[in-house]
């Protein structure tokens, strides 16, 4: 309805290329590239000593060097790998999981839902990065553990997601007809429901990568995920932090985190607009 | 509706039950061994000490006898003993739970504030560039890492202008009585203290706006939408249409309602508030929970770290009942201002 008024869009560009858009995809296709060839630019090498320490932003080196003489571009650049494995590998984990157990939970109800579901409400009574912490903390320091961390804490959140999207589509009448035709459950829950159920947890995905990256980063700068001298994103704020005078060294990683999430979260708004026409706006 | 408030209501203690059983079992999959907290090194090869410190903390029994008396205990408001400060894990946090409050209400007026400033400006002024920047600003809001924002910040502003005083609660060398409230702001007003509150208040201003900050995103977006939506509804343009200013439509009519779904956001953004502010307390040096649980996190303090996860989803699960039963009895679908449009 907030269409009704809007002049006709210009034809040149398709509808869902908004500008947030095309900067998401910018930006974030920068952070790809640098996450998949961040070796092949000529840059020093992140773990050696390549100048004297905590040297400011110079012509040499344009974001400085940090307490250990370390190039702080090139390091920032190389994190981009760290940070974008373990968002992917976190939602796609989550959203396999959660959307598995949501699914089932919606379509075949009783006792399966009732678990599922006090299960999801349980981990959803904790604010996240507290039970990430905790988890973190319980397992120790590593990546691999805050990645299992992350997932703790995220799949309910699509497990809720996909539980409301198939009790939804079950009700409608191809599912019936589905039904009366004697379609096989498995095939009836897979073809006929969830194909119908994605837009949803696609646009969330889209969004989560962006908070994935920001805890997994903090996770980090607690010291609880990447551990030295990995160059991750959150490893190397805290570091900055603890040479105050020297902003520089977390002026490189600060930069990437958000304009890597500023890039998702563009993305998933985009994605949103146009994908949801429910929620447009 | 009392129907609903009631199974909410009945629903809580179990869910509490479902947490506590949850940091239980954390708490027997950790690979940090109770014994060694309690047990000097060279003492654990005596088998008497061993067998004595086994006894004394219950570790002799068997899982699920742990399991009873570990939800008894939590039930009275023990949360057992700090590896790190040797003190109940429940007094630490009690004497750091004020620190906490006041940054997050003074979070939370900002992000209010400004989130519904910012709101309703963007509906006003829908696709003009000060609805793009609102949207920018919140959305930046919403992807900053607080604990790199905090760090610029006070490095800027600090530092090298000089205009705000450097982390913590008050100044390095300032001691005062700790009043009754614990709250610095309130405690100053009581003694009638201007100085105090000046610089109480002088401390909280950047670690609360890089704290509200993602609030205001939150905040700012959702008023946009439902003010949007109010705006295209007839009695909007009754309202108009009988000549009512554009200043009275948009805050007499158009915000009232679109504050009924901002509430209940204010309340979950409580959750966002408690994630910030354990990241902002550890670039602030605020001796909150938030810094509390990084600096047991950081030492794998694992009776501390899980009080504060219990206590945040305590506060967690209470501020979501009371939003959302609150949001039952103001539903918005019943009355306007006394029915009269």
């Amino acid at each position: 309805m907030a269409e009704a008024g809007a002049a006709p869009r210009r034809a040149a560009r398709p509808a869902w290329l908004t500008a947030p858009v095309i900067l998401g995809l910018i930006v974030v296709s920068f952070w790809i590239a640098a996450a998949l060839s961040a070796d092949l630019w000529g840059l020093a090498d992140p773990l050696r000593m390549v100048a004297r320490r905590l040297q400011p932003p110079s012509a040499e080196h344009w974001l400085g060097t940090d307490a250990l003489g370390r190039d702080v571009l090139s390091r920032t650049l190389h994190g981009a790998r760290f940070s974008l494995l373990i968002a992917v590998v976190v939602v796609g984990v989550a959203v396999a999981l959660g959307s598995l157990l949501g699914a089932l939970a919606g379509f075949l109800g009783g006792w399966v839902e009732t678990g599922v579901m006090r299960l999801v409400d349980v981990v959803l009574a904790f604010p996240p990065v507290l039970l990430a912490m905790a988890v973190a903390a319980t397992l120790g320091p590593g990546l691999e553990n805050a990645a299992v961390a992350l997932i703790a804490v995220w799949w309910p959140v699509y497990a809720r997601l996909m539980r409301g999207q198939v009790l939804e589509v079950r009700t409608r009448e191809h599912v019936e007809a589905a039904v009366a035709c004697g379609v096989r459950p498995a095939r009836l829950l897979w073809k006929h429901i969830l194909s119908l159920c994605w837009t949803p947890v696609l646009i969330n995905a889209t969004m989560d990568v962006g908070q994935v990256i920001l805890l997994a980063a903090a996770l980090s700068f607690i010291g609880l995920g990447a551990t030295p001298p990995t160059p991750e994103w959150g490893a190397m704020i805290s570091a900055g932090a603890t040479q105050f005078y020297s902003w520089w060294i977390a002026f490189g990683p600060g930069m990437a985190i958000l304009t890597i999430v500023l890039g998702f979260n563009f993305l998933g708004d985009g994605l949103r607009d146009v994908l949801d026409a429910r929620s447009e706006r | 509706m009392i129907g609903y408030i009631l199974r909410r209501l009945l629903a809580m203690p179990l869910l509490l039950l479902g947490v506590a059983t949850a940091a239980f079992f954390l708490s027997q999959v950790t690979k940090a061994d109770p014994l060694s907290a309690v047990v000097g090194e060279r003492q654990m090869n005596n088998p008497e000490i061993v067998a004595a410190a086994k006894a004394r903390w219950g570790l002799d029994r068997s899982v699920p006898e742990r399991y009873v008396i570990y939800v008894v205990n939590l039930a009275q408001g023990d949360f057992g003993t700090s590896f790190r400060t040797r003190r109940p894990v429940a007094e630490d946090i009690a004497a750091r739970l004020p620190a906490t409050l006041e940054l997050v209400l003074f979070a939370m007026l900002f992000g209010v504030t400004s989130g519904v400033a910012l709101g309703v400006a963007a509906a006003h002024w829908r696709d003009s560039w000060i609805d793009h920047a609102a949207r920018l600003f919140a959305l930046i809001g919403s992807s900053m890492p607080v604990f790199w924002t905090g760090l610029i910040l006070l490095y800027v502003l600090s530092v090298a202008l000089g205009w705000l005083p450097g982390p913590g609660r008050m100044d390095a060398r300032a001691a005062f009585e700790p009043g009754p409230t614990g709250f610095h702001t309130v405690d100053a007003v009581l003694a009638g203290d201007w100085r105090r509150l000046g610089m109480a208040l002088s401390h909280l201003v950047l670690p609360a706006f890089v704290l509200g900050w993602a609030v205001t995103g939150i905040i700012s977006r959702l008023v946009r939408g439902s003010m949007l939506d109010v705006l295209e509804q007839d009695y909007v343009r009754t309202a108009r249409a009988k000549g009512a200013g554009e200043r009275r439509v948009l805050f007499g009519h158009a915000l009232r309602n679109a504050m009924i779904p901002t509430l209940t956001i204010i309340g979950h953004s409580f959750a966002y508030l408690i994630t910030g502010a354990v990241l902002t307390e550890t670039i602030f040096a605020w001796p909150g929970i938030g810094s509390y649980a990084v600096d047991s996190a950081r030492t794998l303090d694992h009776p501390a770290i899980i009080g504060v996860t219990l206590v945040g989803a305590e506060a967690f699960l209470l501020s979501n009942l009371a939003t959302d039963i609150a949001y039952a009895v103001f539903n918005p679908r019943i009355e306007y201002g006394g029915g009269r449009g």
